[in-house]
């Protein structure tokens, strides 16, 4: 099972700068669980304390906000494709 | 509205459009836009809104010009440095089309002072570089009920969503608090392409204009995502949040908030 992973400019220092990973889970907790193996401390980016997706970090499968859905707990399939979106305020 | 002979001439181009037309460009010289930051993204969002002859704009900005904002900030020149850039910024765009009204805000905005300014223009573009400023600008457009271009940049990646206060999903339902102090990247460490922020405010300005004109879908909904290094543009779904503390069903947000400024190097600068 092989879902693609958007990984965003800040975090991409933890993923050899790769903007795109494969990884693989059944849902988004093991997803995060197997980013961590293959880039250690991208969970703790992520993730809270807790092991709660931060406030101001958002997770789609596809087009759709993992919030809306069942949070960690959203299935995922072979293909699917995951974005992880923080919030950014640059302007100036 | 009737134009002006030598208006028809330097609209003609986008009057052509039958979207657009003698009707639409009279929308357009009525319209009030309140723009937020004349810097990376407030500038090409200016640039294109005057030269398409909106009436009035608003400008906000406290700093003035310096020689390492001209990489990306193209409303200022080199002889500016040192000036207001609302200032700048009104002479530029002026110089471009004396049709359009600048109406300089050499302030800070804050809980005070906002909804006084917001309440005179028909829709807001921010193009603030911090989270309070954003969070502040969201908040008050919610609970003032104005349109709202959201754009924001970080290194290579940029963001936009338009927000129609009680139609769709608002800053806050897309990410429901700014982050605490210290957890992102501070601005000492961002770096920025002047064409990545002059991709999203461009999108602003082709969102406000199609507000005015009511024309095509807008950002409503969806937040768009630009990757610049693949250049790859995204979009996801943004439904309105029924926890959403500020226009959520039971709002804990019921009064604007100025949360405390995070990026140290600015404090530095500032004391």
């Amino acid at each position: 099972m092989s879902i693609t992973v958007r990984v965003p400019t800040p975090l991409q220092k933890l993923t050899q700068n790769q903007g795109e990973v494969k990884v693989s889970g059944a849902n988004i907790k093991e997803l995060i669980e197997d980013l961590e193996k293959k880039f250690p401390g991208i969970k703790g980016r992520i993730c809270d304390e807790k092991g709660k997706v931060r406030r101001f970090i958002n997770i789609y499968v596809n087009e759709e906000d993992i919030r809306f859905l069942q949070m960690d707990d959203t299935p995922l399939k072979d293909g699917d494709e995951v974005s992880i979106i923080p919030a950014i305020a640059g302007g100036r | 509205m009737k134009l002006r002979e030598d208006q028809i001439e330097r609209y003609s181009r986008q009057i052509i459009l039958p979207e657009v037309g003698g009707k639409g460009q009279g929308k357009l010289l009525n319209a009030r836009v309140l723009i937020i930051g004349a810097g990376g993204l407030g500038s090409p969002a200016a640039l294109y809104l005057a030269s398409a002859g909106i009436g009035k704009i608003g400008i906000v900005d406290s700093d003035k010009v310096e020689l390492n904002n001209l990489q990306r900030q193209i409303l200022h020149a080199t002889k500016d440095v040192g000036r207001p850039k609302v200032d700048s910024a009104k002479d530029r765009l002026n110089g471009i089309n004396q049709d359009v009204e600048i109406i300089p805000y050499n302030i800070r905005l804050t809980s005070k002072n906002i909804l006084d300014i917001i309440k005179k223009y028909g829709i807001i573009v921010d193009g603030s570089d911090n989270f309070p400023t954003r969070y502040l600008v969201n908040d008050a457009c919610v609970l003032s009920k104005k349109p709202l271009s959201h754009g924001g940049i970080f290194r290579f990646d940029g963001q936009a969503i338009t927000i129609i206060p009680g139609e769709s999903a608002c800053y806050r339902c897309l990410f429901p608090e700014p982050p605490p102090p210290g957890l992102v990247p501070s601005c000492q460490e961002a770096g920025i392409l002047g064409a990545v922020a002059g991709v999203i405010g461009t999108v602003q300005a082709n969102e406000v204009l199609k507000y005015i004109l009511g024309m095509g879908d807008l950002l409503a909904g969806k937040l768009l995502v630009f990757n610049a290094l693949d250049s790859s543009f995204r979009q996801v779904k943004v439904p309105k949040d029924p926890k959403c503390p500020v226009c959520g069903e039971n709002p804990t947000v019921t009064k604007l908030i100025d949360y405390e400024e995070f990026c140290s190097l600015r404090q530095r600068k500032e004391e």
